[in-house]
């Protein structure tokens, strides 16, 4: 993984100490609480419902062992124990004291670590698929990319002030693990026909509350050219983004606005007039970054472990987490392996400081001290040996990590709604324990088979429902919490927004709701190899309304 | 109101106008709203443009004076308005010569702060206007000369 050089350690030390002094200068009055916020939200600093929450910033999920301690030590020193994993890959403390703020910073300084633009209307964190460097589908590891962005947009002097958050993704794969068509920019490694490596360029995907799909803006973008034509759509965006609605703001309403064709011609314009080899990065600087996403020496190994089969006969609880948490390895003996941070009725995506330092344990162990956090919420080691996934699993289950469900039905994702959050119309972390509590059963779990369900607890969309195969909004409907469910919802390349499957529905009514349409789908699908997704794109939603009907009239009907 | 530069408080004789009321004038004062592009026939005789920031936080004015270099504009720019310490060393960056605040910010926000911020981060990741070369420059620079 990316190691800082003397330069990039200079700037994250530097950032920490102006930051300081900027809250030094808020105390004493020379800075005002109106442009003191956007200075601590660029580092992270947001005020919640109860308290402060600091986003600390895992740039494309990539974590050591080293930084997870560092930050269990954190969660242990400055917080209450404990680490939320988000949807945009990072880690959020959620009762941090404005006081020790600093000296947070400082120890994640102290391992290559910091809050720069994970807030603000700034370039933020950029994200990457977390199987980056494993999977057998992929052109190249999206890593040194997401690194290359990550530099060139740290405290950029003419894109630190924008219209609105602007969030940029990139996957090096044929499927789509970064979601990149919901992101403002997604970038997808492609080869051309004389085999040379660039990217697709979309711009304008989003959530929130215009859910939009990204349109591709250039089919093919020269690697060396990535930079400044970066460039040029950030110049068109933050000169013509509109600044008169916030909620109008994104780079998806301008492109919407103004049309793709118009959009891409502003761009090509803008594109035309930049000093290209001022902002481009040279070669062997791209080399040199991608030298650090060298792949670890793996051992050559037979593609079938003896020992791994044996333990999967031998355990029927084993050979369960093995059929769900294992993802494929390009290289033979190899595998990686999806920890599930969602016990059934437990927060979504909240580790404790004993987890993190467990984990932290067993990527040193086992993974080549490489750890990834997924926008799924869950970590990843992922260059495991097959024999040893027996050994990392019984671990797993004395930190009580072993949960059998990656992508699985309880595999939530979920905003931290009316709970935690200042913007919520309704709470979303109950919802997921209720409906997770609801299919505990692994078996049943696994008959249902891959189904990822989404919640947010208002319109802003942090719990991606627009993309979740089953979508569940959360609204406040003249006092009471209300929820909308959308089915056929997708993140990835065959990227789609969910549709409402009817008139919102009580709390307590959901995971009756949810049930009933899981049991539609087991009974209408084709086949036990044909997903949920897949039901729905075939059948479309009508066999599923009835699901939202109380069952009583359910009942009256028939 | 008050002009900074890079070195302190500073003064200057040329008073910038809005582009209707320019004439034959060579100082303009710009909304920014404007296109750099409409400044071209203009901008050989210009001493001066002046570019409006009515917040801190609409970061428009960046993009145009970035915009301006880009096409040639070699006169001074000044960023006018709403300004904060914190955005000092962007602006220069971006091709800013100095900047006009009011007084009153000037009193709340003194010299002393404006300087500090413009040293407080070293160095950056992008080529600036002002003549910095980027740390992914300086990187290469490096290599060449242990090469």
């Amino acid at each position: 993984m990316y190691r800082y050089d003397e330069f990039d350690a200079a700037v994250v030390r530097d950032r920490v100490a102006q930051f300081r002094e900027q809250v030094a200068r808020r105390l004493d009055g020379s800075l005002t609480e109106e442009e003191f916020t956007p200075l601590r939200l660029m580092n992270g600093l947001y005020l919640q419902l109860h308290a402060y929450m600091l986003r600390i910033a895992v740039p494309y999920g990539t974590l050591n062992s080293r930084q997870l301690r560092q930050l269990a030590m954190i969660a242990d020193r400055w917080d209450r124990g404990y680490g939320h994993f988000t949807t945009r890959q990072n880690l959020q403390l959620n009762w941090p004291k404005l006081a020790d703020v600093p000296d947070i910073l400082d120890a994640l300084a102290e391992v290559e670590m910091h809050c720069i633009q994970t807030s603000g209307n700034c370039i933020r964190n950029v994200t990457a698929d977390h199987f980056a460097g494993v999977a057998a589908d992929e052109i190249e590891d999206p890593r040194p990319t997401a690194e290359l962005i990550r530099q060139w947009s740290t405290l950029h002097p003419e894109f630190s002030f924008l219209p609105r958050k602007f969030k940029i993704a990139v996957t090096g794969a044929a499927r789509d693990r970064a979601a990149v068509a919901v992101h403002d920019i997604g970038l997808r490694i492609v080869r051309n026909e004389a085999g040379e490596v660039g990217y697709r360029v979309l711009v304008g995907g989003g959530l929130g509350r215009t859910p939009m799909i990204g349109k591709v803006i250039r089919d093919f973008l020269p690697r060396t050219e990535l930079l400044a034509f970066l460039e040029a759509i950030m110049r068109v965006y933050n000169l013509e983004g509109r600044r008169d609605n916030k909620y109008k703001a994104r780079i998806k309403i301008l492109v919407h606005e103004i049309g793709t064709d118009a959009f891409i011609a502003r761009v090509e314009e803008e594109y035309a007039k930049l000093d290209g080899p001022g902002v481009n990065a040279d070669p062997a600087e791209v080399a040199r970054i991608a030298a650090y996403f060298a792949p670890p020496a793996y051992e050559t190994l037979p593609a079938v472990s003896q020992g791994f089969e044996a333990a999967k006969a031998r355990d029927p609880d084993f050979a369960r987490f093995a059929a769900t948490n294992l993802f494929p390895h390009k290289i033979p003996g190899y595998t990686a392996i999806t920890v599930s941070v969602k016990p059934i009725g437990a927060p979504p995506g909240d580790a404790s400081s004993d987890q993190m330092r467990a984990l932290a344990d067993l990527a040193e162990r086992y993974s080549a001290d490489e750890l990834r956090i997924t926008h799924v919420q869950n970590v990843v080691l992922p260059h495991v040996k097959l024999d040893d996934v027996h050994a990392l699993w019984s671990a797993l289950v004395e930190a009580g990590l072993e949960t059998p469900n990656a992508g699985l039905i309880t595999d939530i994702i979920a905003c931290p709604g009316m709970d935690y959050c200042a913007l919520a119309t309704a709470r979303s972390i109950p919802i997921a324990q209720a409906i997770a509590t609801r299919f505990a059963d692994a078996e049943r779990q696994a008959l249902i088979g891959e189904l990822g369900i989404k919640i947010s607890g208002c319109i802003n969309a942090c719990g991606h429902h627009h993309v979740g195969v089953i979508g569940i909004l959360g609204l406040d409907k003249a006092g009471v919490e209300n929820y909308q469910i959308t089915l056929g919802g997708d993140p990835g390349e065959q990227a789609a927004l969910g549709q409402r499957l009817g008139p919102g529905i009580d709390a307590e009514a959901v995971p009756e709701a949810i049930e009933r349409i899981v049991d539609t789908y087991l009974e209408i699908r084709s086949g036990a190899d044909e997903a949920f997704i897949d039901t729905v794109r075939r059948v479309g939603l009508d066999p599923f309304r009835p699901a939202l009907q109380p069952r009583e009239s359910i009942l009256e009907a028939a | 109101m008050k002009l900074l530069d890079r070195h302190g408080w500073t003064t200057s004789d040329l008073v910038p106008v809005p582009i209707e009321a320019l004439g034959d004038g060579v100082a303009v004062l710009l909304p920014n709203t404007t296109h750099a592009a409409d400044l071209l026939p203009l901008q050989d005789r210009l001493q001066l443009v002046a570019i409006d920031f009515p917040k801190f936080s609409d970061g428009r004015g960046f993009s145009i004076a970035r915009a301006l270099r880009a096409q040639g504009y070699e006169g001074r720019l000044r960023a006018t308005g709403a300004l904060i310490p914190d955005q000092f060393a962007f602006a220069l960056q971006v091709g800013f010569d100095e900047i006009e605040i009011t007084d009153e910010q000037a009193a709340r926000q003194p010299l002393g702060q404006w300087l500090q911020a413009l040293t407080a981060i070293h160095d950056s990741y992008q080529n600036g206007e002002d003549g910095n070369a980027s740390i992914l420059t300086r990187r290469r620079y490096a290599a060449e000369a242990a090469a």
